[in-house]
Parts: structure tokens; sequence; C-alpha cells
């Protein structure tokens, strides 16, 4: 057992008092970031790069590591309390973490969360430990007619049926024309900016989501009254233990949502592109998938954990190829250089030290981090106990501050703004926001991929066929949009069959 | 429809004029994608689709779709006769809609820590009635903590104003 | 607000007469008329990670490590609309000298390309403190040795047979594609990537058979014997004899003329701040600049880039400018990829 020895010389580099309070000090880093909006992983990192550049890259890489595991975990702690993520990634966190808070649930939802997170995390770090070169080499089979299959099986696990289908279509639709909005990167020409330098740069999905969710709960509140529902929130360490008894019944969940969430940070679709699929699926598979959106356990679980799976499995491209598998990866990939290091091929065999007290201090870290997190469940549920009056300005004041800092943009702030009101009367209307922000993460790259692809293959379509990869991905995502017309068909043709048996009986 | 159990004494909007307007608004949307989109070409090119073949495409969905929902929403079966929102309900979304767009704009000439604390002052003073103290202590506060957060310790330049320039920021 | 309080400062020092003129000299040796009074912002007009981006954090943690700045030094990455997001804001910032715009030949084509309302005229020009080369690369599984044989079989094959890899559309790596088929008689298929990385790992998959990246995109993969050197796009070898493979340094990479296939580009590795900005604020930043090229941790990390080490300053900088403008217009015009309304 090679990987074990090297494991265990990780930890011996990894234990040592210095690298443990590097660990925790970059896990709180972590939290705080990924509780602001507009500040997330990429960026908190990219931050404090140069603080590290006279540290030890292994230490250094510990310390950038836990910040982001910290942003991972964080990104829920919004999501749930006031539906505005604080993360990219945690958008499906919001669909049943809010109503669960809602419900006085935020404890509740914030534990599954949480261990979830640490699941999906460590299912990665396993995978890395034990089959990253096996691994690395799947990742390679990537190109783009594989990419598009990929997004295409999210869209379509996605795709439920809601309760008007034709406002479902248009809410997706309206996300692909707003990613759509800038500058098309394969031809490399402009749509719809309409002349106006301003929007060269499109309509970041963050600034579209904190509108929507964010100012838009906001102002669906003042209309119920002055209060957020759910301050009586339990908040102390039994719940937590309570929580803990009821996940072992959603273990199909969690493995399910690992394994999407593994793959997707291997080959690189992200972990946003994960937390939805993660969803889409558990929805679709569960027998509660009726209740999806109304505050499901499940419905916390299963996003949280594919994108914290995702989001470690994405380091491993990152240090066996030096393809970063997600845009805190590209960061730290740029860090390993500024440290002196290669990423590559030959990292794993030239850096042993460096690349095994990171994979040791992921276990750690994760550890350490799902401990930091749950302390703090209490700390952030009791913020539900502060008055509608106070918390509300404060928060628009953090929306206006995570809208303006994608970009550093005045006009980002004003697009807020209109997406919070047309939140409002979207909800209002029974527009499902979902599909919206889903086609509007994914949009631009599935469009970018199937034209890529077509680039290749000269506009045939067969090439998401030409291949036994692409093929089965391509059939799969069809099964699942057509899955409940076959579910349908199947029980139609199983009780003619039956009843056939019948007569003949 | 939770509007349904108001009293209709207190008038506004109805529901399915709502929703006309919203899927009017949607159309016009679409019509703008698929003039926009018709204008750098959306033909499918020997390189496969161009840059504006599927966002027309998708503007000529939005605008069927959305006629469907205008049409159910004038003739159909499920005609609401709720209100979608009384004047009344709608004026505390007003109440803070309206002070959110001065604080919007307030931004680009206070810069945005000074504008947040006169929001935040603002709204605790109206919604509230909270007594000053509390007001200052809040709206100062959280303002300095967020200041020493973006600009201090992760340096993140938030847009600012005189009184910021008078620190030397 | 502090600057009447540095400018009084400076006066002082500068005044001949004054016994105390060597002392000052010492502590500012550039004498420098003008120093930030605030963080200084380094925009990248490129997304995390990438080329441009460890450019400046490197320049960044250099400055800090060897306090060449009082005033803190930051890095932000503008990379919308493949870039123009960050030079539009560079452009809007008149007179803001607390701006430092990492730039690349995106200031030529990206006008070029989309209409942008944007010339480098619009920016004052500080210094060029590097060129950057492009390489043809292959699978190392190909039997391809050499650009002649590679693009004979790519001739040889019917057209849009061979696919090309690179970053983004009209730009820089498809300039070179466009370049390659007029010189060769070559069709390509050229396939956009988001990043150089990306093109890198698309090339090892056998998703495209060739790319143009820079040394520092393809410098992993080759280190490993994936990919192979064909040649590099410049009048010279490349001057890093350290050997990067078992038997090859960058040094030992022909040339693409001296192999046959006369094609030249370079990538210049620049620096800007706003217009409206007075010279001493110019040259604070030349100076700035200056001392960093001389740190050991400079001279290596061009090392590990494979860089060419070339700093240009004033006229020189502009002369240069000026040159590589044209070459690159005249390039985008006969590949077609200039704007038509």
């Amino acid at each position: 057992m090679n990987e074990l020895d090297a494991l265990f010389h990780g930890f011996a580099i990894a234990l040592t008092w210095y690298n443990i309070g590097m660990m925790v000090i970059g896990i709180v880093l972590g939290i705080i970031i990924g509780v602001l909006p507009g500040l997330g992983g990429p960026n908190g990192v990219a931050i404090l790069l140069p603080l590290t550049f006279t540290m030890q890259p292994t230490s250094a890489i510990i310390m950038l590591s836990c910040i982001y595991w910290g942003s991972l975990f964080a990104g829920a702690i919004t999501s749930v309390l006031f539906n505005i993520p604080g993360e990219t990634h945690s958008v499906a966190t919001t669909f049943d973490g809010y109503p669960l808070a809602q419900q006085g649930r935020a404890g509740e939802a914030l534990t599954a969360s949480f261990t979830g997170s640490f699941f999906g995390a460590l299912v990665a770090v396993l995978l890395i430990t034990f089959l990253a070169p096996l691994v690395a080499k799947f990742a390679l089979k990537f190109g783009p007619p594989e990419f598009f299959a990929v997004f295409l099986l999210t869209f379509c696990s996605f795709v439920g049926t809601g309760k008007d289908p034709f406002k479902t279509i248009i809410s997706m639709m309206l996300g692909f024309g707003l990613a759509a909005v800038g500058m098309d990167t394969v031809s490399g020409e402009l749509r719809m900016t309409f002349g106006w330098s301003e929007l060269l740069r499109g309509i970041d999905f963050l600034i579209v989501v904190i509108g929507l969710f964010g100012l838009g709960e906001i102002l669906l509140s003042m209309e119920d009254g002055l209060a957020f529902e759910g301050k009586s929130a339990k908040i102390n360490t039994r719940v937590v233990l309570e929580t803990w008894k009821k996940l072992p019944k959603y273990w199909l969940t969690l493995i399910r949502s690992a394994a999407i969430g593994c793959w997707m940070g291997i080959t690189p679709g992200g972990a946003t592109a994960a937390s939805f699929m993660g969803y889409g699926i558990a929805k679709r598979f569960s027998p509660n998938r009726d209740k999806f959106g109304t505050g499901q356990l499940e419905g916390v679980i299963a996003p949280e954990t594919a994108a914290h799976a995702s989001g470690t499995a994405a380091l491993l491209p990152m240090l066996a190829l030096g393809i970063p598998g997600s845009a805190t990866a590209a960061v730290l990939l740029g860090g390993l250089m500024v440290w002196g290091l290669q990423p590559g091929p030959l990292l794993f065999v030239e850096q042993k030290d460096f690349v095994w007290g990171l994979i040791a201090s992921m276990y750690l870290s994760n550890i350490a981090g799902l401990i930091i997190v749950l302390s703090t469940v209490p700390l952030f549920a009791a913020i539900l106990r502060i008055p509608f009056a106070i918390i509300a300005p404060v928060i628009i004041v953090v929306c206006a501050i995570g809208a303006y800092t994608v970009h550093s943009a005045m006009l980002d702030i004003w697009f807020m703004l209109l997406f919070g009101i047309a939140g409002y009367v979207l909800k209002k209307l029974d527009y499902p926001l979902a599909p919206l922000v889903l086609s509007l993460v994914l949009g631009d790259r599935a469009e970018a991929a199937f034209r890529q692809t077509m680039m290749g293959s000269k506009g045939g379509l067969g090439v998401f066929w030409s291949n036994g990869l692409v093929g089965t991905i391509t059939t799969l995502a069809l099964l699942m949009l057509f899955w409940p017309l076959l579910a349908f068909a199947w029980r139609k043709l199983r009780r003619s069959l039956g009843g056939d048996a019948d007569s003949a009986a | 429809m939770e509007q349904k159990q108001d009293s209709p004494a207190g008038g506004g909007l109805s529901h399915s004029a709502a929703e006309a307007i919203a899927s009017l608004a949607i159309i016009a949307i679409g019509v703008v994608m698929i003039v926009s989109n018709y204008k750098i070409g959306a033909g499918w090119a020997s390189d496969g689709p161009q840059s504006g073949y599927f966002p027309l495409r998708i503007g000529v969905i939005l605008c069927f779709a959305s006629l469907v929902v205008l049409l159910k929403s004038l003739f159909g079966k499920q005609h609401e006769q709720g209100v979608f929102v009384t004047w009344q309900r709608l004026k505390p979304v007003l109440l803070v809609l309206l002070p959110t767009a001065m604080f919007v704009l307030a931004i680009k000439f206070l810069g945005i820590y000074v504008a947040a604390a006169l929001f935040i002052a603002a709204f605790m003073r109206v919604m509230d009635k909270s007594i000053w103290w509390k007001i200052l202590l809040v709206s100062i506060g959280v303002n300095a903590l967020l200041f020493w957060m973006f600009e201090i310790q992760f340096k993140v330049p938030l847009p600012k104003g005189p009184l910021e320039a008078l620190f030397g920021y | 607000m502090g600057l009447p309080i540095y400018k009084f400062f400076n006066n002082v020092c500068l005044r001949p007469l004054s016994g105390a003129l060597l002392a000052c000299a010492i502590a500012t040796p550039a004498l420098a008329d003008w120093e930030p009074t605030k963080t200084v912002e380094i925009i990248v007009p490129a997304g995390a990670g990438g080329a441009a981006d460890q450019m400046a954090r490197t320049i960044q943690g250099i400055v800090v490590k060897h306090q060449l700045m009082k005033q803190p030094i930051m890095v932000i990455n503008k990379s919308g609309a493949s870039g123009a997001e960050g030079i539009m804001d560079v452009k809007d910032a008149k007179g803001d000298p607390h701006k430092l715009m990492a730039a690349f030949s995106a200031i030529y084509t990206l006008p070029v390309a989309v209409n942008l309302p944007f010339n480098w005229r619009d920016l004052n020009p500080v210094a060029m403190i590097a060129l950057d080369e492009f390489l043809l690369w292959v699978n190392a599984e190909t039997p391809y040795k050499t650009p002649k044989e590679y693009l004979a079989a790519v001739k040889a094959a019917p057209p849009e047979t061979f696919k090309m890899g690179g970053t983004g559309s009209k730009r820089e790596d498809q300039i070179i594609t466009v370049a390659l088929d007029k010189v060769a008689g070559t069709k390509f298929i050229y396939i956009p990537y988001k990043s150089g990385a990306e093109a890198a790992t698309q090339l090892v998959g056998k998703h495209i058979d060739s790319n143009v990246n820079n040394p520092s995109e393809n410098i992993a993969q080759w280190r490993a014997g994936e990919v192979r050197a064909l040649c590099v796009f410049s009048a010279q070898h490349m001057v890093y004899k350290d050997k990067i493979t078992a038997n090859q340094s960058w040094a030992d990479i022909p040339t693409c003329k001296e192999s046959g296939v006369d094609v030249e580009y370079q990538m210049l590795r620049g620096f800007f701040i706003p217009s409206g900005t007075t010279k001493d604020q110019v040259a604070f930043y030349v100076d700035l600049l200056k001392k960093v090229a001389a740190t050991p941790e400079w001279k290596d990390y061009l090392a590990k880039q494979a860089l060419k080490d070339v700093f240009l300053t004033g006229p020189d900088f502009v002369k240069f400018l000026e040159k590589d403008e044209a070459f690159h217009n005249k390039l985008m015009n006969e590949a077609g990829f200039a704007h038509k309304e």
C-alpha cells in the first residue's frame, strides 16, 4: 500500500503546531469570505496569496486551501438564513434551506448542510488519495463534445415538471438570454450590448441571484408584514445531534451527490453545476419529490454534498495535470508557480512532501472545518433573532456591496435593484426562479462547448455519439429529460401487461 | 393565492392584469432579442451556429411561451379574479424600494459607507421608531465593521466619497 | 490629500544648495516627485491564474517583499469580455495615478475585433517589462518532429482536418494560426478555448492536433513528455539553457523561420496608467518597475516562464507600441477579423 505510506508521511508533515495554526486561521478566514456575498473563494485566496510568498510552500498551500474549505462550508450559511447565496455554488441550497429556516429549523438545515459538505469532501479526498493517477487520466478524455454532454445532463436532470410548464420555459429562456449578453467567447462578437460598453462584461450571475433572491425576498417579507419568519430557531447543540440522527436515512442522497460532485470536479464541470445536478437528481429520484422546495433536509444535503465534493476533487486535476478544476484552483495554481513549484504530471513524483502534506491536510482541515462551522451554528442562527428593522437594511447594504464587488461597477448595483423588483413580481406570479439561475450559470458554457464541438465536427451532430463516453452521457441526459414520459409509458405498459396476464388467467 | 383572502375594499391590481403586464414585458424582451441577434447573423454557418443562432431562437421561444401565458391570463379557465397586490400591501414594499433606490443613487455621491449609514439610520427610524443611540450604534457600527473588513483587511475597494477622502482613502 | 506634503518634502530635497541633498538622494534614490498616496491597484484584464495575472502577482510579491513602495499594492482581475472590462475601466479612470494596467496584445486586437472605443494612446504608457514567446506544439505521441513535417501532413490532408486550439477568438493565437495557414498553405480548424491551460490539456487529450501556447502555458506538459515543441515564433532562439525535459532546454528549440516557416510573433507584457496623469507619476512607476526588474526574484520568474527579458520605457516604448500596433492591425485585417457593421 504505497499510498498509505505516503499518506502517513504526509500526516507527519501536516501535523505540526504551525501548520495546524495555519489551518485554523485559514478556515476562519474562509468562513468570513464565504459568508460575505461578492467575496468568494477565488478572490479570497487571491487576496491572501501575496502574504504566503515568504512562507514554506506546504504551510502556504495548507492555509490557502483551508480558506477554500472554509468558504465551501460557509457558502450555505447566508443561503439558509437569508435566501442570499454567499457563494455561487450555494444557490441550490436556498431552494430548501431557506424554507427550512422559515419554519424555524435553521439550525437543522445548517447542520445538515455542513455535515453533507464534510461527507462530500471526505469522499473526494479518499478519491484523491487512492485513485489520483487513474482519475487524472480520465479527465483528459474530456473534449468539447463531452463537456457539452455533461452540461446537457445537468440541464436535463434539473428540468422538473413545474406547476406551469410555460412559465418554467420562460424562466429558463430568460436565463439563457441574460447569459448571452456581452462578448461571445467563441466568435469574439458582441451580443445584445446595444453599443453600451458597460454591458461588454455581460450580466454576472451573482448580481442576478443577489437581486432575485436577496432583495426580492426582503420585498416579499415587507408585504407580509415586517418580519422574517423563523425567529424561534432552536439553537442549541441538541439540534446538531438530532439532525445527525436523521442523516443516515439519506445515505443514498449523500453517496449519489458525493459521486456527482467528484465527477464534476474532475472533469471539470465546477461546483455550481455539481450542486444543481445533485439537487436535480435527488429531486427526481426522491420519494418526497413533490415536497422539494418546501423545506426538505434532503434538498439541502444534496447540493451541498455535491458542491463540496466537487470543490475538493477540483484540486486533483490541478495537482496531477496542471489544469484547474475551479476558479479557486486556478488561483492556487498561480500560487504554486510563484512558490517555485511546477504543477503538472511530475508534481507527484518530484514534490512528494508537498503533495502528500496537502492531501493529509485535507483530511485534518475538513474535520477541523466541520467542528468550527458546527460550533458557529448557534451564532448564525441567533442572527435571525435580530429585529427585522435592523437586519433588513443591513442585508440590503450587504447585497449592494456584494453586487458591486463582482466587477467593481456601480451599474451592477442598479441591476441588482432591477432584478430585486423582477424577483418580487415573478415570484408573486408563480414563475419558478431556479431554471433561470441554472441556465444563466451554465448557458454560455454549454453554448460554447456546443459550438466548439460543431467547429470540430463541421456541423455534424453525430459527434455526440462518436465514442462510448460522450455517447453514454448524452443518452443518459436524454433519458433524464424524458424520464417522466418513460416512467408513465412503463407504468402503462406494465398495467396493460398485468391486465393481459389477468385476462389470460 | 393568499391575496384572495384580502377584503376587496383595499382595491388594487388584479392578478390577471399583473400576469398580462408581465408577459407583455417578457414578449418585449423576446422581440428585442430576436431583432438584435438577427442583425449579427443567426444562421448555421459552415463551422456551426453563428453568434446569434441560439439567442434568436431563445427569443422566439420566449415570445411564444409568453403569448400562451398572456392568452391564458386573459381568457383561461383559471382566470384569476384575485388581487395581485392591494395598494395597502404595496405601500410597505414601496417604503423599502424607494429608499433603497435613493441609497443606490447616494452611493455615487457619498460613497457606499456614508450612504449605507444614512440608509440604515433612516430605515430604523421610520420602521422601528428605534431610539437614537441604538440607531447611531447600528448604522455607524455596521459600516465601521464593513469598512474595516473590505478596505483594510481584504483590500477590496468599494465606492468612497468625500468623507473617506478626508481620511486619505 | 497628502500630495502637497510630499511635494514640499521633495522640493526641499531637490534644492541643490541644501547640504541635505545627499541624505535625501539616498532616501529617495530616483528623486521621483510623486509617490502614491493610497493603495495602488494593478488592473489585470485577464482571469485569475492566467499568465498576465501571475505576472502581476509576482510583481506584487516582489514590491511587498522588498518594500519598494510605502502604500499597499493589490491585484484586481477584470477579465470580462476578453479583458475589455479591465481596459475600459482604466481608460475611464482619467487622472487616477493609483491604477496600473497589465497590458498585452489585447490592447490592439480588441478595438479592431469588437469595435471597442479604445486605443492605447488613451493611456499613459509606463514600460514594457518582457516579451512573451509563442511556440508550435504537438502531442508527443504524434510522429512530427519538425514544423515542416507537421505542416506537410496538414497540407496533405483534406482542408479543415487538423485542429488548432488556442485562447479566445480573433486574438493572438488565432492570428498566428491564420499567419501559419498563409505561409504554409494549410487550412486549420481553429477552436477557441477559454484559456491557454485548457488548450494545453486538450492537446494532451488529443482533442486538438496542435496549439501555439506560450511557454508558461505548456511547460508542465512539456516536462512530463506529453507534448513536443516544434519551433518558436521568434527571430532568435530563446536564451534559457537549463534543461527542462530530459534532453531539451528552451534554447534548443529552433525558430520557425530557420525551420522554413516564416512566421514571427511575440507579445508585449507591459504596464500603462490612465491618461491625465503627470510625468512625475509615470516616472514613479517606471522607477518602481525598474527596481522590480532588477531583483533576483524577477530574473527567476522570467527564466521559469521563459519570457524574453526586455525593458523599454519612454520614447522607445512608444515607438515599439506604434510599430506593434501597425503590425497587429495589418494581421487582423488580413485575417478578416476586423469588426464589420
